[in-house]
């Protein structure tokens, strides 16, 4: 089967000031598969899924070097408008972060400040947004209440909507299910196998039974380096690494 | 060994809570000495009319009318600026010696006495800026005056906004003044609005700072524009109780125009209060 290299970072390194966060870190990912980002707290792998939709720049003091690309553009390049970028690369975030504002106005402001004006059409996406991030039945007749009186697992589904509703390319996400009971996480967990017959999804875990129920591709990250990635089947029973065997079973992390 | 614990906890604890309490009561001798001096001076002539015979009769309109009118130059002039300033602080700006200078500015600022603020709104207003003595110069005085004020608390507003929503907003591809205007902003207004009426109403019953700039000793007459002079309640008390013809006499008319001013400072406050309340709801916090 052929298959379409959506997003791929090439010797990508990352400093906070004098601190180099990310060393040589080469990562392909597959148009429309789920890959895994695990490894220690602190090996950088939040910090490397922050690089791909540019969140990163809003500290100062930080320094980029090497090849990001999102298709055929260098995300880095100057002539490109972040903003647009965010637009294609979504993010969904670790502790759910609904705004202080209806379910209704929470899906429809991503579309509202990308210049959308028709009505109409803004309620059609509000409602496939949150049919498609399974929560539509729960939240179809509290649309205009407040998005904070949601349960946490509810609120992080919304937050999913929301990412879903300008219609990414990729959607990153940082550690989801981590704020969540065990049953909202399986929910969270569901929807991302189901979103990515149609997104390219790149999560960030802590769970390594949840890497490996939901990813297609698992990279394991280490003091800032990518120490292996490789299909998740293959990665989690046949690791090439000694380290990454050491860690996938639990000796150390 | 308990014993003497629970002792010495005792008595701290004594000690804070009469620390705690005395504020309380500060307010309540305040009150109740003003209140029980001055309501008999209060009537619909004392609120409606102009002062008679040498201030020794009728009311304070003038003085109502011009401390309103003072406030009105002071928040057109302190919001928006002082609200400008700290979000470009603390949303824009990043932190460098620009911001460092800016923010020792309006330090500098908080600890000028308030008639320094006079002689500086004499000075420049008045005199430079040939605006004379007028609400709007008094009150450009009380707003620069406010500013530190409302700067303080508008930062304070902004930063209790949770980082998340701003970088929820970001990452949907909102730009930086979208995510400002749509999302931090009507989370932080009812703080905003909160902190500067407390400023504003603070920046009503000064006088030093209006004594050269805006208030006069006696006016008739109700200001017809901002550039007419103005009486003032604050000034007034100040007039009457040391510069009046008979300042004896006069005592009940000095405790109801403090009265006023103390229920128009208390309205002010009250209506910060309900309004923040109100928005909070809207907000659906």
């Amino acid at each position: 089967m052929q298959t379409h290299i959506k997003m791929h970072t090439k010797n990508l390194d990352f400093f906070y000031g004098d601190f180099q966060a990310l060393d040589q870190v080469s990562i392909d990912f597959i148009e429309n598969r789920v890959t895994a980002l695990i490894g220690p707290s602190g090996c950088g792998k939040s910090t490397y899924l922050r690089c791909l939709n540019r969140m990163n720049d809003l500290i100062a003091g930080i320094r980029v070097k090497g090849l990001a690309m999102l298709d055929n553009d260098d995300i880095y390049d100057p002539s490109i408008d972040v903003v647009t970028l965010r637009r294609q690369v979504g993010m969904v975030f670790q502790k759910p972060n609904p705004f202080p504002k209806s379910v209704f106005e929470n899906i429809a402001y991503g579309l509202k400040v990308n210049g959308m004006k028709d009505k109409a059409k803004i309620t059609r996406i509000v409602e496939k947004s949150l049919k498609q991030a399974a929560i539509w039945d729960e939240v179809k007749d509290r649309l205009n209440e407040s998005a904070l009186g949601l349960s946490g697992g509810q609120q992080q589904r919304l937050c999913i909507a929301r990412a879903l509703a300008v219609a990414p390319e990729v959607l990153l996400m940082d550690e989801p299910a981590s704020a969540l009971d065990p049953i909202a996480t399986q929910k969270i967990e569901e929807l991302i196998t189901e979103l990515s017959s149609k997104l390219t999804i790149i999560i960030v875990t802590h769970n390594m039974q949840q890497a490996a129920r939901i990813s297609d591709r698992t990279a394991f990250f280490y003091m800032g380096k990518l120490i292996e990635v490789n299909d998740t089947d293959t990665l989690f029973t046949k690791p090439e690494l000694k380290q990454t065997e050491d860690y996938i079973t639990g000796r150390f992390g | 060994m308990i014993k003497q614990r629970l002792i010495v906890q005792k008595v701290c604890f004594s000690f804070l809570k009469i620390a705690a309490l005395l504020n309380g009561a500060a307010l309540a001798v305040i009150l109740y000495f003003i209140i029980s001096r001055g309501w008999r001076a209060i009537s619909w002539e004392f609120l409606s009319q102009a002062p008679r015979d040498s201030m020794t009769a009728g009311g304070i309109l003038p003085c109502i009318v011009g401390t309103m009118a003072l406030c009105l130059v002071t928040i057109f002039v302190a919001l928006p600026i002082g609200v400008a300033s700290a979000i470009y602080l603390n949303e824009y700006a990043s932190q460098g010696k620009l911001v460092r200078f800016i923010r020792l500015g309006i330090n500098n600022l908080a600890g000028v006495p308030s008639i320094v603020f006079g002689l500086f709104g004499l000075a420049f207003f008045c005199i430079v800026l040939k605006m004379g003595v007028s609400a709007a110069s008094g009150g450009l005085t009380l707003g620069i005056m406010t500013l530190p004020v409302i700067i303080g608390a508008s930062e304070e507003a902004l930063k209790s906004v949770p980082n998340t929503y701003r970088e929820a907003s970001l990452a949907m591809g909102a730009s930086k003044w979208q995510t400002i205007r749509k999302v931090v902003l009507p989370v932080a207004f009812p703080g905003i609005i909160t902190g500067s009426i407390l400023g504003i109403s603070r920046a009503a019953g000064e006088t030093a700072p209006i004594m050269y700039t805006g208030a006069v000793f006696f006016t008739p007459d109700l200001p017809a524009s901002i550039l007419d002079e103005v009486m003032a309640l604050p000034y007034h008390i100040y007039v009457l109780a040391t510069a009046g013809t008979q300042i004896e006499a006069t005592r009940h008319l000095q405790y109801g125009t403090a009265l006023v001013l103390i229920v128009l400072v208390f309205g002010m406050n009250l209506s910060a209060i309900i309004l923040r309340s109100k928005i909070r709801k809207n907000l659906r916090i």
